[in-house]
């Protein structure tokens, strides 16, 4: 049987979707997270019908703030470190009240959070239902911090990054530790989908490995780097900009992993210096001062050794 | 004909739930409330049941996953105790304002710190103002009875709120007494199929759960939940008769136990009354003194009212509680029941003790004991021992 | 009738839905989030190819397609970020500064 992702992407077709996100949400202008959201959701099949789950942050006082939805499908926010846990509950429920005959129609459960509550908070909840197997999506549109609290640190936060928790000082060059590989960490938990991707100018590769994720039966996880203007420091217009340079620095890599196999979907012809990725962002100003001129190769060092980990992964 | 059979606390909450045979049950295991998810994993394995279990990682995941499941159109149960319901703490409220009808099986033990294992009401006391309806249970008998009718008191449309049926950990969760079982299709026939009007499944219409509510909504919304609990009174009481059909057993608020002439009473709640009873009997039959017992059932929504009118005659009153609030005052059950006789214009002299914490032993000569300061307070208008501790080495 | 004609900031605790459940799709669509914009998008439709490389960029599910063709921005959401225009190869989309009241 041909699964829905080795239909050739017809990018007109794709978009003529009816949308499952409607706007009036409060998301800043220019957020990068609904941008996924609306890629993710563009992905369901148009008869199906979805649950959506999130996280508490950004996305979830935004895009529901009582009485007003912008969900399409039904939806569902529990708090900031469960959406994994929560979905598992409805996913079961679904798995049940089909079993006795109580539902007819089908279902598809995808939920949504930030960073935060993906690698820190929620990071228990997730494995959790990932380890367990049920048939969810998990998406997490990584930007990086903490934002909707005012751009605190996370463990998704790259290394000297200036925010509110790591603040670049007399004495700090912002955020110490480098990023945690939590794409790499759910592909450790043997699940049959594992994705990394941001935005590319047709969103084809978003938009594959989401019908990948929802259409592979079991837990699937993507990891979209999802821009945000506010807490990066960048003119929000220029989001397309920014999501190319976090791919050709290979700061970004665009992978998955399908049942083990890790596979790697775009190697830039030309890799661009991090330098490109870093100087329009106002949270890595400090590093193009004098003073931290030994920081950016740093930086560099820990993208390079990153990338040759994932395509030696890849072969 | 009901079934004769012996069974512990924890078992025959498992018994109940096998009968009602519910959709969803995430569960985690910790003491004493471990064998409840054990038995369930049993009847599943066995295939005595269909309910769908999850294994989850915490108990936090354990009520997130039930408000998942109750949200998208289940009857979705957990069971817990002590440091994992702390751990649900956030899920409590969220399961209550959320008006999600979940029964909670919660065994109590006390809270850490230090580590203890065994029955005290810290855990449940401390989640009294999380929006649940909350019935405690002297013996295995009226664990299975609660368990039972918590179901048609949750999901009433008048209600819509959790429920949380409250046994003493050990003491009458591992303890095995004579239990009277009620047939399995009368079970059924009382528990009723769940037919939820408003769930993420449902094919007829969208819905959204978990908004973020501005000031502008949130007090409204809460005044919303107190009426649930308001409503919550008359449904408990019509659910408790329609159960005294059935069974020939009587449920109300609260137990009077010798209350009819009774000069000298002791509040309490969970099993502890058992001993108070036995007290009650020996202190009456040798030497005729009128002492009685009120054991508080429901404790959320709280009978102030009827608690005050059964207390209205007697000449001293001891509130006992098991758990501690560190208000340097009294603890939960005192407050309450202070608060309520104080609006009713009582005039008993009143004390509030603590007792039990920890799993802490209490005897029948340490209620007799109370029951003769109760007698003194009365003849000298003098309180003894406001606060004091029952059991607790000096 | 808008979500807000029957829930808003006037309505007594009797009207909350129970729970704060809403038992509607999309109702955010009532919700004008168009007053935000500071400046705002111009679509020329004769220098438009209809590639629709803007229309997923857009956050605000603001560039409606019909019929696999892109129509007038959705100026009652739009917040005017300026991400359109910077996508579009033909030069289609320009930003004009201000909210551009008259299209609400």
């Amino acid at each position: 049987m041909e699964q829905v992702w080795e239909k050739a992407y017809n990018f007109k077709e794709v978009m003529n979707k009816p949308e499952r996100l409607a706007g009036g949400h409060r998301m800043c202008a220019g957020c990068g997270g609904t941008v996924t959201v609306r890629t993710v959701l563009r992905a369901l099949e148009e008869g199906d019908r979805a649950v959506i789950g999130n996280a508490t942050g950004c996305l979830e006082v935004s895009s529901f703030m009582y009485p007003y939805t912008a969900y399409e499908d039904s939806y569902i926010h529990n708090a900031f470190e469960n959406a994994g846990a929560t979905l598992s509950g409805v996913e079961t429920a679904y798995r049940v009240l089909k079993k006795k005959g109580k539902i007819k129609e089908n279902f598809k459960f995808i939920t949504f959070g930030g960073d935060g509550g993906t690698y820190d908070i929620g990071f228990q909840s997730l494995s959790g239902a990932m380890e367990r197997g049920h048939d969810m999506v998990y998406v997490c549109y990584d930007n990086g911090a903490y934002m909707n609290t005012g751009t605190q640190r996370s463990s998704a936060t790259p290394q000297y990054a200036d925010t509110t928790t790591t603040p670049a000082g007399k004495i700090s060059t912002g955020k110490v530790q480098v990023r945690k590989d939590l794409a790499a960490i759910i592909a450790e938990h043997h699940v049959p989908y594992v994705g990394q991707s941001t935005f590319t100018a047709n969103f084809k590769d978003l938009y594959t490995k989401a019908q990948k994720a929802i259409y592979t039966p079991g837990p699937a996880f993507l990891n979209v780097l999802s821009p945000c203007p506010r807490g990066w420091g960048y003119e929000p217009s220029d989001m397309m900009n920014i999501c190319r340079l976090a791919v050709d620095t290979c700061y970004w890599t665009m992978f998955e992993v399908i049942d083990g196999k890790w596979v790697l979907n775009y190697e830039p012809k030309n890799k661009l210096p991090i330098e490109d990725f870093l100087r329009p962002q106002r949270r890595f100003k400090h590093l193009f001062k004098k003073e931290n001129e030994e920081l950016i190769p740093l930086f560099q060092a820990e993208v390079d050794k990153r990338w040759e980990e994932l395509r030696n992964k890849c072969e | 004909m009901a079934i004769r059979e012996r069974l512990s606390g924890n078992e025959a909450v498992a018994y109940a739930i096998k009968q009602i045979n519910p959709d969803v049950m995430p569960a985690f295991p910790i003491t004493p409330s471990t064998e409840i998810p054990q038995y369930m994993a049993n009847y599943i394995a066995n295939g005595e049941i269909d309910t769908e279990f999850i294994h989850v990682e915490s108990e936090h995941s354990a009520m997130s996953a039930t408000v998942g499941a109750s949200a998208a159109g289940a009857r979705a149960v957990t069971a817990t105790s002590s440091c994992g319901m702390a751990l649900m703490w956030e899920e409590l409220y969220v399961a209550a304002s959320n008006r999600l009808p979940i029964v909670l099986a919660l065994v109590n033990r006390a809270l850490s710190g230090p580590i203890n294992i065994n029955a005290d009401h810290s855990d449940s006391m401390g989640a009294r103002d999380s929006g649940w309806i909350q019935i405690y249970a002297e013996s295995n008998q009226e664990v299975y009875d609660n368990y039972i009718q918590a179901f048609p008191i949750a999901e009433n449309k008048n209600v819509h709120l959790p429920v949380m049926v409250c046994q003493d950990g050990f003491i009458t969760s591992h303890g095995v007494e004579n239990i009277m079982l009620i047939e399995d299709d009368k079970v059924k026939e009382f528990v009723g199929e769940y037919k939820p009007e408003h769930y993420l499944l449902n094919a007829d219409e969208r819905i959204a759960i978990g908004p973020y509510a501005v000031s502008n909504y949130y007090m409204e919304t809460k005044r919303g939940q107190r009426q649930a609990m308001l409503d919550a009174r008359a449904v408990i009481l019509e659910v408790a008769e329609k159960f005294e059909k059935m069974t020939g057993r009587k449920y109300g608020f609260f137990e009077e136990y010798r209350m009819d002439d009774a000069e000298y009473a002791i509040v309490i709640i969970g099993s502890a009354a058992g001993t108070c009873k036995a007290s009650i009997e020996h202190i009456r039959n040798t030497t005729g003194k009128k002492v009685g017992l009120i054991k508080v059932r429901v404790f959320r929504p709280f009978p102030e009212e009827e608690i005050a009118r059964a207390l209205a005659n007697v000449k001293a009153v001891a509130i006992m509680d098991r758990s501690e609030m560190f208000a340097g005052t009294s603890g939960p059950l005192g407050a309450e029941v202070r608060a309520a006789m104080y609006q009713a214009h009582a005039k008993a002299e009143v004390v509030n003790y603590f007792y039990g914490l920890g799993g802490r032993d209490i005897t029948v000569s340490d209620f007799e004991r109370v029951y003769e300061n109760l007698e003194k307070m009365a003849e000298t208008h003098t309180v003894i021992g406001m606060y004091d501790y029952i059991g607790l080495r000096k | 009738m808008a979500i807000h004609d029957k829930i808003n900031e006037k309505s007594p605790w009797t009207d909350i839905t129970e729970g704060n459940k809403i038992y509607e799709a999309a109702t955010s669509r009532d919700f004008c989030t168009g007053e935000w914009r500071t400046s705002t998008p111009i679509w020329d439709d004769e220098k438009c190819r209809q590639c629709l490389l803007c229309a997923p960029v857009c956050p605000d599910s603001s560039i409606p397609v019909r019929k696999g063709e892109r129509t007038d921005f959705d100026y009652k959401h739009c917040k005017g970020c300026g991400i359109c225009a910077k996508v579009c190869p033909f030069g289609a989309i320009h930003m004009k500064e201000g909210k551009n009241e008259k299209i609400f």
